[in-house]
């Protein structure tokens, strides 16, 4: 063999013999099968009238008037774009290209105004109202995907979610009554869900049990308990255990009174403004810090970081207790703003919806919370729905925030990829 | 830095990795570890690096015992280790690879990126490295993924490098660049452990040797020792190097492939335009460096890929589009690269494993239930046939040596009748004796009439085995050529070279 280094390979690219696209038909094939469904909601069940948007609140800098449309004629509109959005996604597919993110936006955009056209006939929508609301039944989901997104990039599967919400929603309304203070119930929430990640880290981390099993034992344990206590303990004393203060929406100036936007996102509680902090610091820290790569690394390749001297458990136990506190945080919402006192199973699962948001944002903090917005959104929209009365059977309505979940999962995620190591217990050689 | 490792011991449960291990290492000397696969190397490597604890023994340094509770600690004393699987986080870059677990911090312990690039840049120049701080490691091919760990290391001013087996996933030209910059390393002070089965290699570069056999040192040679004393010494006894086959008896043609092309899930093209022909009798040897398109290609012919263009014809009947078990059916043996995952099912026993590829019927299966007896008497038949060293044919596969594994495999993929033999790494990770047997085996299949594919990135078992060689560069075929084409010629076309006066 001779020694010369003449014919080195090329370095800088994979030994490929070239790269095509792939592109998956679900987008087009998804939106033709939503414009057909809204095509056949006017065809069968339309009624003619008129439906209004009212897109003001009276504080705001100026007012939008209310805007009014013919409904039938509208949601043909709405039909006849989506139909050439759908034809678009379909041209663009056969030319073997991704239909791109904008499309799918304006497509949505586009449903979901004939869509409430046609539900609203006769009726008033109150889009700030609708979209406030949304925000508000999102905050707990946003909270528990964050501490979702946290644990699953260390390498920790957290089904736990639900039980961290239960359990930091019975704290804060437990601690907050005894001690009157609602950031008191917060602190006692976080810990809350300190404590629930505690029992899946000693068992997931510390005893190789499968992390799945455990975090859904550990979902009936906090249901269990919590209701155990709400029964025996805080019902029979309603007064002072569980009549916690509650958080006082807090406007804040000139950005609250920025029209559509400002009473949306900027005339909440503290604990919504929190949570823009939290979602933030949580971004910036996994991927701009030391502390972000490390409990990325533990979580893609645990081996190779433990060759550079991080300690994986250690990193991992770390992540998951402050995953929790997160979440937990999530629970105290429920009892110091939504209904301000604890009830039995008061989240109703709503820790498996952030999950679904978790994968739906592919483990990305901001997707996560967008994916969690939508849950919301998808929420709201069945509330607002059945009190204007439209014409959807409410056993329909009760049913569309899983639609769009199972969609949204389903049809529009593209190949998200798990960090590599989640789920795997790290035992050393 | 002097390292002196003092009788390592290191034991998993009952099995010794490691008895009573001594080996010195100078500064600016080239110390190569000698040993088959198992013989315990990778494992006192992992004790000096503090992964795993020594049992008993210690390690020196600069004469000053140390103790490492982990590889953090080895790390601050200056060693750095190229492990044998890359330890580099697939979906980072480059510089953060390079950064993990030494980070530069600016405010509030953000990462300080640019410092990280610009130590890659560094360190890249002084060697001569052509790597762009900014890559995703994935997306590079393994050589230079393998550069990124010796940045690693040196990133952190290692004074003793290690490097496990880091030839095993490179071209010819590739290793003799790997070589050169440890001849750099070396003149510039450091000690370097270098781990390898390849003795070839070995007489290159080495200052010293150490062989080591089932956990033991057996001795040391000099770089002079020729390559069938350092065989002998390595395997215990005489090792016939080469193996013996009579000219092929060529039938007519049986696997045609034309044109084939290979696309994954995310659209990269593995397999491209690949046309061959292999008449009944004859191995066709495919040669190149791991991850070329081998995977995928023997994947198209099982059926086990989804995006496939082209024709494969095997006997005139076409297997793009058809089920797995279809294809299993009509005739087609696989000894897939990975026998753990794909070849064998560790919790079932020998007898289970030997029926696997024959779960839908006769003669083990009779109305849904298993016909024990007959399984029975099949894998006793077997296990003395293919010399299969285990207590029983109960015994579970995933206790077994690798040799013996694949000893498994091979007596399972054999014992049908075949239309066609595909052998992806047949031998890898497999003691030299067996190697021998397995080798015989897949010459007495093409004796007796079937047409094989072998995948090897192992150049010795290509030249070894083929009758002809078909060489694959970045999933396109280089050329097809005679067995007996010098090795430098195949070293070239593994690197995408086309010898001149030759078309594909
Ligand atoms: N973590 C482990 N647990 C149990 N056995 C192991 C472990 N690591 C290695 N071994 C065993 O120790 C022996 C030596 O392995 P290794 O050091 O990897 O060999 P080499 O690197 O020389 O090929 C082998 O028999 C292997 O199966
Ligand atoms: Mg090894």
């Amino acid at each position: 063999m001779s020694t010369t280094t003449a014919a080195s390979v090329p370095l800088d690219e994979t030994p490929l013999a070239g790269v095509t696209t792939v592109i998956d038909k679900k987008a087009p094939v998804l939106f033709g099968a939503l414009t057909i469904g809204l095509l056949l909601l006017v065809l069968l069940a339309g009624e003619s009238g008129d439906t209004t948007f009212r897109l003001a609140t009276g504080t705001d800098f100026f007012e939008i008037p209310e805007i009014t449309v013919p409904s039938i004629a509208t949601t043909w509109l709405m039909v006849a774009i989506c139909a050439l959005c759908t034809a678009w996604s379909v041209r663009l597919y056969l030319a073997r290209r991704r239909t791109p993110m904008w499309l799918v936006v304006v497509f949505a955009l586009m449903w979901m105004i004939g869509f409430l056209t046609w539900a609203a006939t006769g009726a008033t929508i109150p889009v700030v109202g609708l979209l406030a609301g949304s925000l508000a039944l999102a905050v707990p989901l946003v909270f528990g995907a964050l501490g979702g997104v946290l644990g699953e990039r260390a390498g920790v599967v957290n089904i736990a979610i639900d039980g961290q919400l239960l359990a930091g929603a019975f704290a804060a309304a437990l601690v907050g009554s005894i001690v009157g203070s609602t950031w008191a119930g917060v602190g006692a929430s976080m810990v809350a869900g300190m404590l629930v990640a505690l029992l899946l880290g000693l068992f997931a981390i510390n005893y190789f049990v499968d992390q799945v099993i455990v975090g859904v034992v550990l979902n009936v344990l906090v249901i269990g308990l919590t209701s155990f206590m709400f029964t025996q303990v805080l019902a029979p004393n309603a007064a002072d255990l569980n009549h916690p203060p509650r958080f006082e929406k807090i406007p804040i100036p000139v950005l609250g009174d920025i029209p559509l936007i400002g009473p949306i996102f900027f005339r909440q509680t503290a604990i919504v403004y929190v949570l823009y902090i939290t979602v933030a610091l949580v971004t910036w820290a996994l991927y701009r810090t030391k502390w972000g790569l490390r409990v990325r690394s533990v979580g893609e390749h645990p081996k190779a970081a433990d060759t550079v001297g991080i300690k994986v458990n250690a990193t991992r136990w770390r992540t998951i207790l402050l995953a929790g506190a997160i979440a937990g945080m999530g629970g105290a919402f429920y009892t110091l703003v939504s209904v301000p006192q604890f009830n039995r199973e008061m989240t109703g699962g709503a820790g498996y919806i952030a999950l679904a948001a978790v994968i739906f944002g592919q483990w990305d903090p901001i997707r996560a919370t967008l994916a969690a917005l939508l849950f919301g959104f998808a929420s709201n929209l069945q509330g607002v729905l059945s009190v204007i009365g439209s014409p959807v059977p409410s056993q329909f309505m009760l049913m569309l925030p899983y639609v769009v979940t199972i969609f949204a999962v389903a049809g529009l995620v593209g190949k998200s990829r798990a960090p590599a190591s989640v789920g795997i217990p790290y035992r050393k050689g | 830095m002097k390292l002196v490792l003092r009788d390592i011991t290191k034991r998993f449960g009952t099995l010794v990795a490691n008895d009573r291990i001594s080996l010195t290492v100078e500064p600016g000397e080239i110390h190569c570890l000698l040993g088959e696969n198992g013989a315990g190397k990778s494992t006192l490597m992992n004790v000096l690096y503090g992964l795993y604890q020594a049992d008993e023994g210690e390690i020196e340094l600069d004469g000053t015992v140390r103790n490492f509770s982990g590889p953090g600690d080895a790390i601050a004393a200056g060693i750095g280790m190229v492990h044998q699987h890359f330890m580099l986080i697939p979906v980072f870059t480059v510089a953060e690879n390079v950064m993990l677990g030494n980070e530069a911090t600016g405010f509030a312990g953000s990462l300080d990126l640019d410092a990280a690039r610009e130590r890659v840049r560094e360190i890249s120049a002084r060697f001569g490295f052509d790597v762009n701080p900014d890559a995703v490691v994935e997306d590079l091919p393994v050589g230079v993924q393998q550069r990124v760990e010796i940045i690693k290391a040196l990133s952190r001013d290692a004074q003793v490098l290690v490097l496990d087996e880091p030839t095993a996933v490179l071209t010819p030209q590739e290793t003799d660049e790997l070589m050169q910059i440890m001849r750099q390393l070396k003149e510039s002070g450091k000690a370097i452990v270098f781990i390898t089965h390849k003795l070839r290699e070995v007489r290159e570069v080495a200052d010293k040797i150490t062989v080591i056999r089932l956990g033991k040192v057996v001795g040391e040679a000099s770089p002079t020792a020729s390559n069938a004393d350092l065989a002998a010494l390595m395997v215990g006894r005489p090792v016939e190097l080469t193996v013996h086959k009579n000219p092929p008896k060529l039938g007519s043609d049986s696997l045609v492939v034309d044109n084939l092309r290979v696309v994954d899930d995310l659209g990269r093209v593995h397999v491209d335009q690949v046309s061959f022909t292999i008449k009944a009798g004859e191995i066709l040897a495919v040669a190149g460096v791991q991850g070329n398109g081998q995977t995928e290609l023997t994947e198209a012919l099982l059926g086990l890929e989804d995006h496939v263009t082209g024709s494969i014809k095997l006997n005139g009947q076409e297997l793009i589009g058809r089920s797995v078990r279809n294809i299993l059916e009509s005739g087609v043996g696989f000894i897939p690269e990975d026998r753990q995952i794909e070849g064998l099912v560790g919790d079932f026993t020998i007898a289970e494993n030997l029926m696997l590829n024959r779960s839908h019927g006769e003669p083990f299966v009779k109305r849904g239930s298993l016909q024990l007896d007959k399984l029975h008497a099949f894998a006793h038949e077997k296990v003395k046939e293919y010399d299969v060293r285990a207590p029983g044919i109960t015994t579970l596969a995933g206790q077994l040596s690798g040799g013996n594994q694949q000893k498994v495999v091979v007596a399972r993929e054999l014992s049908r009748d075949l239309e066609l033999l595909v052998a992806a790494q047949p031998t890898r990770g497999v003691d030299v004796g067996s190697i021998e047997f397995i080798h015989k085996q897949i010459v007495a299949g093409r004796d007796a009439g079937v047409p094989v594919l072998v995948v090897s990135t192992e150049l010795d078992e290509v030249v070894a085995l083929a009758d002809r060689i078909m060489v694959l560069y970045r999933g396109q075929v280089v050329g097809i050529v005679p067995s007996d084409t010098p090795r430098e010629v195949l070293g070239l076309m593994m690197t995408g070279e086309r010898p001149e006066g030759m078309t594909a």
